[in-house]
């Protein structure tokens, strides 16, 4: 078996494509759970997603292997090598998916902001605590109202 | 990957939704490299695309600038630097990069390249799985999309109708 923390130079050679991925998606992991502003966290969330589609197409990925595509007379030579083109299709469905999620998070962020002024998270909160409060005082003036 | 960092700092929105998309378009860059020439296609249509022109739109309505952060960034580092460690554990079983005898390589990839040429007779064996052998799969996408439609244009209809009922309380 390999030496894991060694110096394997095939190991880490074949490994680094998956944890630079990584990185790339904990770059938008933190985007998301850093940042305040809403707009900014739907950008983090794209990187993290275009990451993680990184990484399938990287599984997908053979050596000297070449695009999934026959020629166009379909005269298939056995000899030639092609990547897998499963990871492709899932991805090609994952990306349209992914806009449509993002252009719902938008359209949440701009009635957030008709409806708040802001789309800023930290204000947000505030302006939810303050009609909380404002709520919670009236009903108590109405309940020891006397009768 | 630099310009995944430089959308963490920048404070400015228009110059993140800018970044954003020549992330997308070099993103789309690295999937030809990889063989994914139908991946690259539609990411740099849709990502590097659309993704910009709703963030635009997004931003014309909203706000162009973000305000600096209020609290500290030390907790959300401790969870990503935890999440990317387990992450990071998690690829130290991975085949190596490229292998064709990877597990993933060995199972269904094959049938569907000797295959798809008789069954299907479409050049393009991507096409021919996506609107054929996962013909059901595409079908759910197209629900989805159809959904987060309906939920726009839901969200957003009434945009305008009361923005001109403000405007006459206002004057």
């Amino acid at each position: 078996m390999v030496k894991e923390f060694g110096l394997d130079w095939t190991f880490v050679i074949g490994h680094l494509n998956y944890w630079l991925f990584i990185i790339l998606m904990m770059t938008g992991l933190y985007i998301v759970v850093a940042k305040g502003n809403l707009v900014k966290k739907i950008v983090g969330l794209n990187i993290f997603q275009t990451a993680v589609f990184m990484l399938y197409i990287s599984v997908g990925k053979v050596k000297g292997g070449t695009a999934p595509i026959f020629p166009v007379d379909m005269n298939i030579d056995p000899d030639v090598l092609y990547s897998n083109p499963l990871p492709h299709v899932l991805i090609l469905t994952a990306i349209v998916v992914g806009v449509a999620t993002t252009s719902l998070g938008l359209a949440l962020a701009v009635r957030i902001r008709e409806e708040y002024g802001t789309i800023e998270e930290d204000s947000i909160q505030k302006i939810d605590r303050d009609t909380c409060l404002q709520d919670a005082n009236l009903h108590s003036e109405v309940a020891s109202e006397p009768r | 990957m630099l310009t995944a960092l430089a959308v963490v700092r920048a404070q400015s929105l228009f110059a993140t939704a800018m970044l954003s998309g020549a992330f997308s378009l070099l993103s789309a860059l690295l999937f030809v490299t990889l063989d994914a020439v139908d991946v690259a296609f539609t990411e740099a249509a849709v990502g590097a695309g659309i993704s910009t022109v709703l963030m635009l739109g997004t931003l014309a309505l909203t706000a162009r600038f973000e305000r600096p952060a209020t609290h500290s960034p030390v907790i959300p580092l401790f969870v990503v630097f935890v999440t990317g460690a387990a992450l990071i554990y998690g690829t130290l079983d991975m085949p190596n990069f490229g292998d064709p005898n990877a597990p993933a390589q060995v199972h269904l990839a094959p049938d569907f390249i000797q295959n798809s040429p008789h069954e299907i007779d479409v050049p393009n064996i991507v096409t021919a799985i996506l609107a054929s052998y996962r013909g059901f799969d595409t079908l759910g996408e197209v629900a989805v999309v159809f959904t987060a439609g309906v939920g726009v244009l839901l969200l957003l209809s009434g945009l305008r109708h009361r923005r001109r009922r403000q405007g006459k309380e206002d004057s």
